[in-house]
């Protein structure tokens, strides 16, 4: 078994222990896990609707799961993108109510502002950790909080008077799409799903292929190397929390241009900044890994819808089932050890 | 029954290479057998098989004369096989004692008895002339007195075979000393060493036998009292090897490099570089001598940029470079293999070609507006790897799997391929066999013959005096004499680099 097919199985077979982990939970309390994880299926793929609503899921996440990845790949923990998605979902509503652009201009406008939204929002802490060396973790978590309440502040009394929702963007700035939205029998699926794509794209070329990827994946490895050879460290670490920020900022937009169209006080955070955690360990912080975990992630979310209404699951165990898969992914360890041990008997 | 140890036909495979193919050590009773190899030639994984780290595909192991079976390192120890590392493992928050009975506390009513272990690890300290504190932590103590807990922890834990990892790649010369009297003591109380080494200096000093093998392959056993220096050498590399390196007379031109009383602080804001001078001149190999500690490395990595200077100039071809980056340092002509080449010499995850290209890959033709042209990359890796003679799968395997040697002539490749004015090497045969040595002090000169000034910096005075045209001494920050190696002796500079004698300021410049 190559290294490569070992980093495959890993992720694959953590889903499976996961899946079946669930079923014995459902065994357990007395639900029919056939039936339950065939309700599963069918709220994920079994209409145009389903499908639809599960990229529209997927979407964010597979940005937030970029964020992540981008930053560990250059040797830092973002854990702040909840916040950075917050401010960049902000940002892109604000753009949308506040200018009068023309058509396809006023959306890419939009993006753009979420991005910088997200990406100034993670400069604090690349700035703190790269001249002051505090450590970026403690840093964006309270920055998560910092971009709750001061959003919440903002809509209130900026874009709102004193209201908790704002009114709904242009539908100039909107990724919402008649033509997507009709083939998938109405559901909210939107153009997002190019940007993600693209996002993944973008993370791929700068890390793989530029010099710039070079010496952030390098400052990453060896700060002193790195010095040695002669790159700027500071930069670097503030260039790689900016560039996370900016893709954190774009799952904002999704959420704010594509599912919600507007945007309103939160009485907590998404969720959705977090799971892209667990989607970048899922995905190996590569970027086709972090697309096939986001889906998947996005799938597991809207079946969970279902199961309530056809096998009577409550819809909490799917929780319980996500939390096994990211708990059997972050002991992949175990799993490791399990495929080498096999390997080698394999050899004898 | 005559053997303690005896590995008979060992053959250990891992994917694409054989480490070890037929290999056979047999240890004495009370004798010091060495295990002598080049880097990389087998040896590690040898002492892994009978670490029980490893488990071999052919062969077998008798511990006095019994055939056993090591799966793991619990059975090893229960054998009486104790290993003393080359990187120690050692907790440093925690004391002597401590540290000693990690894993195998004596409890009394699930209470550690530290009072006792304390007593128990004096007592064998005193057994062996170790002269350890058992209640020392391990941080206040010394490189070699921490090497001697390692010692006691086999011991207290009753091996009666130990296994020692290159013990003196990281002891001063004293402490070399002192390391051997408490082998030989080892010895006389009835205990077997395995000591691995390249340092044929010190085979030939405590071992009785010693046991060669080259690319995995066992190539002989020899009695220490029946052989040299000159024919353990070449065993070991399968060549005849030349200990004093050829060179021809140098011509020194102008000055490259011309530093005026620098000053520099270490990370601690204390003086390490006191108001030095120093001049290097194209065509010659000024050697720094020098303990360890008497301001080397902050003098290069001023040079470098890496560091700032409080005051002082630092002129390259009568340019100042003070106050210069890096970068710009590195772009004004200067190359530096560093004393420490996993921190600062290498990205250890990065392959070998991407690190080939450390300090050019922004330029053409590796970069074109900011996309790496990773064909040209593995093209300039290629040729390195080939012109050093870099022993690596291949051009895209890891630095980290690399074994140190091979390491260190990528990073010289890659400085001297830049084609440098000032070459400036620190440590470069730190941790090498002789075979690597050699063809590194080769290359040294090759670029003094180009007309390159090279600036060479050594804790190894047979180092310094083998390959300098001028020797610097360094004491507390200063150069305090300038000699010719031709003119001097080890005596005379080991007086010098103990700070016992000083010359005029005004020999110091004329020599």
């Amino acid at each position: 078994m190559s290294k490569r097919t070992v980093n495959l199985l890993v992720p694959i077979i953590a889903v499976l222990l996961g899946l079946l982990a669930g079923a014995i939970i459902m065994l357990v309390s007395g639900y029919n896990p056939i039936l339950g994880y065939s309700a599963l299926l069918e709220g994920v793929i079994g209409n145009e609707y389903n499908i639809g609503e599960t990229i529209r899921q997927a979407t964010p996440l597979i940005l937030a799961g970029l964020a992540v990845a981008f930053a560990f790949k250059t040797g830092l923990f973002n854990i702040g993108v909840e916040g950075q998605l917050i401010m960049g979902w902000f940002a892109a509503v604000w753009v949308g109510i506040a200018f009068d652009l023309p058509a396809g201009v006023h959306v890419i406008v939009a993006i753009l502002a979420a991005a910088v939204a997200g990406a100034l929002w993670a400069a604090i802490p690349g700035i703190l950790k790269a001249k002051l060396r505090v450590h970026e973790v403690i840093v964006s978590i309270m920055l998560n909080y910092t971009a709750l309440y001061v959003t919440n502040y903002l809509i209130r009394n900026v874009l709102t008077d004193n209201s908790d929702t704002t009114e709904r963007i242009a539908e100039t700035a909107s990724l919402r799409s008649e033509f997507l939205s009709s083939f998938t029998d109405h559901s909210r699926f939107h153009w997002g799903i190019i940007v993600a794509i693209l996002g993944a794209i973008i993370m791929w070329f700068i890390l793989e292929k530029t010099k710039t990827g070079y010496e952030l994946k390098a400052v990453g490895f060896n700060e002193e190397a790195s010095r040695y050879a002669g790159m700027n460290v500071s930069k670097n670490i503030i260039l790689s929390m900016v560039i996370s920020g900016a893709l954190a900022g774009l799952a904002g937009a999704m959420e704010g241009l594509g599912t919600y169209e507007f945007t309103s006080v939160k009485s907590g955070f998404t969720g959705i900044g977090f799971d892209g955690i667990a989607v970048a360990l899922l995905g190996g912080n590569t970027a086709i890994g972090v697309i096939l975990a986001g889906t998947l992630f996005g799938a597991l979310k809207m079946g969970a819808l279902n199961m309530p209404f056809e096998a009577g699951v409550p819809n909490e165990l799917v929780d319980i089932v996500i939390a096994l898969i990211i708990f059997f992914v972050a002991s992949s360890y175990v799993i490791r050890v399990f495929l080498e041990r096999k390997k080698r008997k394999g050899a004898k | 029954m005559e053997y303690v140890i005896e590995m008979l036909d060992i053959r250990k495979e891992f994917p694409g290479i054989v480490a070890n193919d037929n290999i056979t050590l047999q240890v004495k009773k009370g004798e010091i057998h060495a295990l002598l190899g080049e880097n990389g030639a087998g040896k590690s994984t040898l002492m892994n098989v009978l670490f029980g780290l490893y488990q071999p595909e052919k062969g077998e192991i008798r511990v006095n004369g019994e055939k056993v079976h090591i799966s793991n390192p619990n059975i090893a120890n229960d054998l009486g096989i104790g290993m003393v590392h080359q990187h120690f493992m050692l907790v440093d928050p925690l004391t002597v004692t401590e540290n000693i009975i990690l894993g195998k506390e004596p409890t009394k009513f699930g209470k550690i008895n530290l009072k006792e272990a304390s007593k128990e690890v004096k007592k064998i300290s005193d057994q062996y002339g170790l002269s350890v504190d058992p209640d020392a932590k391990i941080a206040d103590i010394s490189v070699g007195m921490q090497q001697r807990v390692e010692i006691l922890k086999t011991l207290y834990r009753g091996a009666n075979i130990l296994i020692f990892d290159e013990p003196t790649a990281v002891l001063t010369p004293q402490e070399i000393k002192e390391l051997i009297s408490i082998m030989k003591k080892l010895i006389a109380e009835g205990k077997s060493i395995i000591l691995i080494t390249h340092k044929l200096k010190e085979i030939m000093e405590v071992c009785d036998r010693v046991t060669v093998i080259r690319k995995g392959q066992g190539i002989g056993t020899v009695n220490v009292a029946e052989t040299n220096e000159n024919e353990l050498a070449s065993l070991m590399v399968g060549r005849e090897v030349v200990f004093k390196t050829e060179k021809k007379e140098g011509h020194p031109k102008q000055d490259v490099l011309k530093i005026e009383n620098l000053v520099v602080k270490d990370a601690r804001h204390v003086t390490a570089v006191n108001n030095l001078s120093l001049n290097v001149r194209a065509g010659e190999i000024v050697g720094i001598a020098g303990v360890d500690g008497n301001g080397q490395s902050e003098l290069i990595e001023a040079i470098t940029g890496l560091r700032k200077v409080e005051s002082g100039t630092i002129r390259l071809n009568d340019k100042e470079i003070t106050k210069f980056t890096p970068r710009k340092v590195t772009e004004s002509g200067v190359a530096h293999i560093p004393q420490d080449r996993h921190k600062h010499g290498l990205v250890l995850d990065y392959s070998m070609s991407d690190n080939i290209v450390l300090q050019t890959y922004y330029k053409k033709p590796y970069s074109n507006y900011g996309v790496l042209n990773q064909k040209e990359i593995v093209k300039k890796a290629k040729k390195i790897i080939e012109e050093f003679d870099v022993r690596t799968p291949s051009e895209s395997t890891l630095a980290r799997a690399l074994s140190g040697g091979n390491q260190q002539k990528a990073i010289i490749g890659r400085e001297i391929d830049r084609n440098p004015d000032l070459l400036i090497a620190a440590q470069p045969t730190r941790g090498l066999d002789v075979g690597a040595i050699e063809f590194i002090h080769k290359r040294l000169i090759e670029q003094r013959d180009q007309g390159k000034a090279v600036l060479l910096v050594s804790f190894e005075l047979d180092e310094i005096m083998n390959v300098s045209d001028r020797i610097a001494v360094m004491y507390e920050g200063q150069v305090v004499a300038v000699v010719n190696p031709k003119e001097t002796t080890e005596q005379e500079l080991g007086l010098l680099m103990a700070g016992s004698k000083r010359k005029e300021a005004g020999e110091v410049n004329n020599v």
